[in-house]
């Protein structure tokens, strides 16, 4: 045993483990995870779009402007105008930011409360476990945009209540993920010995308990991202997600596809291949991470 | 892109040669008898009973099965005075007794579909749940008939209406589509509240089946009172609310006809896809598109911030660019616009909002504003109706109008159900989108939209100055004093208290199958709806 100790401290561990160039680490990862990276990039240039949307718009995206209602992509508007005469690429850059608020607000809120809840029904098992469970069930039995559409039909439409809409059944899905994870944790020694020492239950939970079952719910967040942009898209395309004059992009598809699809096709087309693109790219980018995170899958 | 014009101005033309000159023109062209016509409706039946609904849900599908007891002419729907006796006989009657007794001479032999003969008591039966409902009947035209006394029937084929006062609104409202005919006998054996949900008219078709959420199916009437009409076998309403799908309907020649209206893209995707087997008809629409100040709150109590609101919006310029995307073009006063009893331009742009200088307007806007303590950025509730055409459409302007004056207007759109509990019977709205959709031209009437006390008027205020005014209006016999009065009317109601906001007024578009005959647009989606003229040139 004294020698051991000797040799590790002898042994420094950046010698052991020499720390990679932060490039390095990039290239490194896009070689293992290419489609992963190619998520990351679609997320990254989105939230970039969201934050400088002030900067990279020249125009207003609500005013309308009917001396150019309905202009083709050109020079002057690069994916053209819609039937109020408003820039497309300036909608869209705008509606960057109702799809990431609505999708990571929705995605935090759900996956947290479904966190504390999935891991305090492991914890405690029993009847609460049972009873928690069945609960969850009854949630479960209706698909998510059903589900949402029944939320939004009883708190009205605008951004606040679409929000609760989706975040209502995230909590279920989240919460049966993570009490899987919790089960097998409850059962490990160091949180009898935590409850050896006195600990209380929540201590117990939120120290010990939750920062164990991180990588699954990592990965459950950035599928509801994907899941939430969607689902608030379907919403607004039916009319109960958010209100015009707002810029977003299930809203743009809705004002559009119907009356314009012949004659001014742009007006659908590009708000359609911003939903696909941004699902598309938090999809690749949550499976990435899931690979990563899984040892299993990674040792494959 | 010339090729389309030149399409959709072939198909107007041959739309406004079968508005000029006629069903005179189409029986020149010899009748084909049989078929089925086949249309769309975009909207739900709430209940089968006229005396109940107002909605064009109801008409299309269920007036062919009723008649009334004088209706517009067929054959020159856009005359505000053009009326003839459906189930009464000859000319309909000119007031007697200096205008306060009208007499009715009804037609022999009809029968309802049931078998049972009509007489002059089912008619007295019908008004008389018209006009003077039993405590809990609803009676959406009720008000219409202020001026009426008593309906009686002296003999079994005579109905004489009394009136209290002469009123040129009283052959107007007596040719309203929604007074369907019922039989005195449905009406005393099974109650007032039978026809919700059962249907026994006298009308030129009769009811075969209703699928709810599908379609409503009718066979022409053998027994019919205008004889040789109808010259359709049948009719197929089918229910199709997206406005896509009535449009591939058309297209595909699954519906031949949508009677109320598509805006100006969707008539012009149809003449480019289906060039001369598509007749476009239009016309000026009675139906006004307005919002309404719920004056209970703050601070649409202020007259000055109504008046700010109404200031804000450019109406000219929304005619020109609106009517390219929406169902609406015409810029009116209180009045259908083209009646006599309408305002002239020059006296239109007098008005608060209708003047040409919006600059000037909205400068005046934020001066009330300001001086209304009112600050810039405040925002408030619009609520609106979920339905793309006008409702959305011109709501999504308005909140572009209103921001131009540093108001922040919040839409809130709702569907149909919930948007008119809110603007009925919550009054959970700062500003609501309204309307003013009429059938016959019936200025006087139609009017009384304004009227704090009418039924349809939400805006919660009680303006007895305009009740005054109204009075008079109801009881001018000439129509200069109409005229006089109606400025004196719409003077109060828009430049002294801003009481609602008028937009613009609709325009109908009717693009339909070219083998459809015989109908002519009306300036109303309610009116020329008994089918029993239409034919198929197939």
């Amino acid at each position: 045993m004294a020698v051991a100790s000797e040799v590790q401290a002898d042994v420094k561990l950046d010698e052991l483990f020499p720390a990679k160039p932060w490039h390095a680490v990039a290239i490194d990862l896009i070689r293992r995870y290419p489609l992963g990276a190619a998520g990351a990039v679609i997320v990254v240039v989105m939230i970039l779009m969201a934050i400088f949307a002030d900067v990279l718009s020249p125009y207003d995206p609500e005013e309308n402007a009917f001396e150019f209602m309905l202009t083709p992509p050109g020079l002057q508007f690069w994916m053209g105008t819609d039937q109020f005469g408003r820039d497309i690429l300036t909608r869209l850059v705008y509606g960057a930011r109702t799809a990431l608020f609505v999708g990571f607000s929705c995605a935090f809120i759900g996956a947290f409360t479904g966190l504390v809840l999935g891991v305090a029904s492991a914890y405690f098992g029993g009847r609460f476990d049972l009873i928690f469970q069945r609960v969850m069930d009854v949630f479960m039995a209706f698909p998510l945009i059903i589900m949402a559409l029944a939320v939004v039909s009883i708190f009205g439409t605008g951004t606040q209540n679409v929000i609760i809409a989706i975040t209502i059944p995230f909590i279920p899905r989240c919460a049966r993920v993570v009490r899987s994870s919790a089960l097998a944790i409850r059962e490990i020694p160091y949180v009898d010995a935590a409850r050896a020492c006195g600990f209380s239950d929540a201590r117990i939970i939120l120290r010990h308990m939750v920062p164990n079952v991180m990588a699954p719910f990592l990965i459950m967040i950035s599928a509801f991202v994907g899941q939430a942009i969607l689902l608030e898209a379907s919403l607004s395309y039916l009319g109960l997600g958010v209100q015009e004059p707002t810029p977003a992009w299930g809203l743009m598809l809705q004002g559009g596809a119907e009356e314009y699809a012949e004659s001014a096709p742009w007006v659908a087309i590009w708000p359609g291949i911003a939903i696909s693109l941004a699902v598309f790219g938090f999809n690749l980018f949550g499976d990435a991470l899931r690979d990563a995170l899984d040892p299993k899958l990674r040792a494959q | 892109m010339k090729r389309l014009y030149s399409k959709i101005a072939i198909s107007a033309v041959v739309g406004a040669v079968l508005a000029v000159g006629g069903f005179g023109a189409a029986q020149a062209q010899k009748v084909k008898r049989g078929g089925i016509l086949s249309f769309v409706v975009g909207s739900k039946i709430p209940s089968y009973d006229g005396h109940v609904e107002s909605t064009f849900g109801m008409i299309h599908p269920i007036r062919p099965f009723y008649s009334l007891l004088i209706r517009i002419n067929p054959d020159n729907p856009s005359s505000p005075t053009d009326f003839i006796c459906d189930l009464c006989k000859g000319k309909v009657p000119a007031g007697a007794d200096g205008g306060k007794t009208y007499t009715f001479k009804i037609r022999t032999g009809v029968q309802f579909h049931d078998g049972t003969p009509l007489t002059a008591h089912d008619i007295v039966a019908t008004y008389n749940k018209i006009i003077f409902p039993p405590k809990g009947i609803a009676s959406s035209r009720k008000a219409f008939f202020k001026m009426v006394e008593s309906v009686s029937a002296p003999d079994d084929f005579t109905v004489v209406f009394k009136l209290k006062f002469p009123s040129g609104a009283f052959i107007p409202s007596v040719a309203t589509p929604f007074n369907f005919i019922y039989s005195k006998k449905d009406l005393d054996t099974r109650g007032y509240t039978w026809h919700k949900k059962n249907i026994n008219g006298t009308g030129a078709f009769s009811f075969v089946q209703h699928q709810p959420g599908s379609f409503v199916e009718g066979k022409a009437y053998a027994r019919y009172h205008h004889i040789g009409k109808p010259y359709l076998d049948g009719f197929k309403a089918i229910s199709a609310p997206k406005m896509a799908l009535r449009l591939q309907a058309i297209r595909g020649d699954r519906a031949s006809i949508e009677f109320r209206g598509f805006p100006p893209k969707a008539r012009d995707d149809l003449v480019k896809a289906l060039g001369d087997k598509i007749t476009v008809q239009e016309s000026d629409w009675n139906c006004v598109l307005m919002f309404t100040p719920n004056q209970d709150r703050k601070p649409f109590d202020d007259v000055r911030v109504r008046k700010a609101l109404n200031l804000a919006v450019d109406r000219w310029e929304g005619s020109k660019y609106l009517s390219k995307i929406a169902i609406v073009k015409t810029v009116g006063g209180v009045v259908f616009p083209g009646h006599p009893l309408a305002a002239t331009e020059a006296e239109l742009v007098k008005l608060t909002g209708f003047g040409k200088d919006i600059e000037k307007s909205r400068a005046e806007a934020r001066r009330l504003l300001k001086e209304a303590g009112v600050k810039e950025g405040f925002t408030f509730d619009f609520s609106n109706r979920a339905v793309d055409q006008p409702y959305k459409v011109v709501g999504t302007w308005l909140v572009g109008q209103w921001k131009k004056i540093g108001l922040i207007a919040k839409q809130r759109v709702q569907p149909s159900g919930p948007f008119y509990n809110t603007l009925r019977k919550s009054s959970d709205f700062d500003v609501s989108i309204d309307f003013n959709c009429q059938s016959v031209i019936n200025p006087i009437a139609d009017v009384t939209k304004f009227l704090g006390s009418a039924g349809n008027n939400y805006g919660n205020y009680d303006d007895p100055v305009l009740e005054k005014i109204y009075d008079r209006l109801l009881r001018a016999e000439t129509e200069s004093d109409q005229r006089k009065i109606m400025r004196e009317y719409e003077n109060r109601a828009i430049n002294e208290m801003a009481h609602l906001g008028i937009t613009l007024w609709w325009y109908k578009i009717n693009p339909h199958r070219s083998y459809v005959k015989g109908w002519k647009i009306a300036p109303s989606h309610y009116l020329n709806q008994s089918l029993d003229q239409i034919w198929l040139d197939k």
